[in-house]
């Protein structure tokens, strides 16, 4: 095979080989949707968050709005400190929004959800959402249901 | 019983001797051909040489095997992800496998097995027809000849080659996911990006790759140049390439996988 011939089939690995790496990083992993940089960060504190994780999606009327970007322990309030990520293209929640726990579908992964408020001013990076519902934890319904029922049989 | 015991022991210590040695002489090797590299912007046709034989000639098996690979584990992960209901997952089961484990070791396999062996039986027959002694007898260094070309091609190689055969295979996991079993488009690419994360996932992944390659081609161009200098010796060392790499890649790769994913 002569010189050329050979370049250009190199040529072509090379550039096949980093259309690969491309496609792998716009097309397969989350760089094309928000990431740390793009959004704002507002906190929410929970008694309970259940199971939910960092990277769990945030949600508004079931469209995605953000991220979860950390989870830790207030050693003042023991309350679950919850720090969100928040696409900035949403930058006029209200500030008196509130946030719940909830799952997808019986068994799915949980997310944060976001239910709008009323007023004019809306929330801004470092701010903290005051009203928030705890995540629903599956033995505690059971345990509660279990003693009324117990309770009521007497 | 006394003498048997103490001829046992010196054969023990006869080949832990011996294989120190080889792991002595092998980092020697990796060091000079390191210090070579830099003299590979006076070759650079014979680089374009190499990348033909190390890395386009083995596209071809890379492609193949990816999108194989892609429509298998489609195909089982759906028998046992629509028993959850948990079907739309698929992507996300392809892509993470794929990129994260399948990619870079099933490709340092396949590398050593057709470029890795090639390389060995090269160098070694070099040896053999005494090209190389010959080299150094016109005060050429075959280091900079003959071993970085090749080290570099393979260093080269190896990542673009992983991410082909994932980019591949999760093209194949398409294929059967959505046109066979008829999972939704749409679900199967957005499980997928909201799952897969370019740091964590994708770009371990590539580092594992480079990391591979490294390994791979390094016992490749070392047994070739350490080979014995006869027909069965090459033989020998081009087995030897395969057999090693798998050992050290797969036990490369659990120790990178503890530290890249084990900390959660």
């Amino acid at each position: 095979m002569d010189k050329s011939r050979i370049e250009i089939a190199v040529g072509a690995f090379v550039v096949a080989g980093i259309a690969a790496l491309f496609m792998l990083s716009m097309k397969v992993s989350n760089l094309s949707g928000f990431s740390e940089r793009s959004g704002y960060q507002i906190s929410v504190n929970f008694e309970n968050i259940g199971g939910l994780k960092v990277r769990a999606p945030v949600m508004m009327a079931g469209v995605r709005i953000g991220e979860v970007a950390k989870i830790e322990l207030s050693t003042e309030t023991f309350e679950a400190k919850v720090v969100l990520i928040i696409d900035k293209k949403y930058n006029q929640l209200p500030k008196d929004t509130s946030a719940g726990i909830y799952t997808s579908g019986l068994l799915g992964e949980q997310y944060v959800s976001l239910e709008p408020g009323g007023e004019e001013v809306s929330l801004k990076q470092g701010d903290v959402i005051q009203l928030s519902q705890s995540a629903m934890v599956l033995e505690q319904v059971l345990g509660q249901f279990i003693f009324s029922k117990a309770a009521g049989d007497e | 019983m006394l003498n048997k015991t103490s001829r046992w022991l010196q054969g023990v210590g006869q080949r832990s001797i011996k294989s120190v040695r080889r792991l002595g002489v092998g980092n020697i090797f990796l060091m000079h051909a390191f210090i070579a590299l830099p003299s590979i912007r006076k070759e650079f046709p014979l680089l374009i040489k190499q990348l033909y034989a190390v890395g386009v000639l083995t596209v071809q098996i890379i492609a193949v095997s990816g999108i194989t690979v892609g429509m298998v584990l489609a195909l089982q992960g759906y028998n046992t992800l629509i028993d959850f209901g948990a079907e739309d997952s698929l992507g996300q089961l392809v892509a993470l496998s794929l990129v994260r484990e399948m990619g870079p070791v099933l490709t340092a396999l396949l590398f050593a097995g057709r470029a890795g062996s090639a390389l060995t039986a090269e160098i070694g027959l070099m040896k053999v027809t005494e090209q190389l002694p010959a080299m150094e007898m016109m005060a050429v260094d075959p280091y900079k000849k003959v071993i970085a070309p090749r080290f570099l091609a393979g260093l080269i190689s190896m990542p673009l080659l992983a991410a082909i055969f994932s980019a591949v295979g999760i093209a194949g996991g398409y294929l059967v996911g959505v046109g066979l079993l008829g999972i939704d488009g749409g679900a199967f690419w957005s499980q997928m990006t909201s799952k897969v994360d370019l740091y964590d996932d994708v770009l371990n992944g590539v580092i594992k790759s480079i990391i591979f390659g490294l390994v791979a081609t390094w016992i490749a161009i070392y047994e070739g140049y350490e080979a014995n200098p006869t027909t069965e010796g090459v033989s020998r060392a081009t087995t030897r390439t395969v057999v090693h790499t798998a050992f050290a890649v797969l036990g490369l790769d659990f120790i990178l996988t503890a530290l890249m994913f084990g900390g959660e």
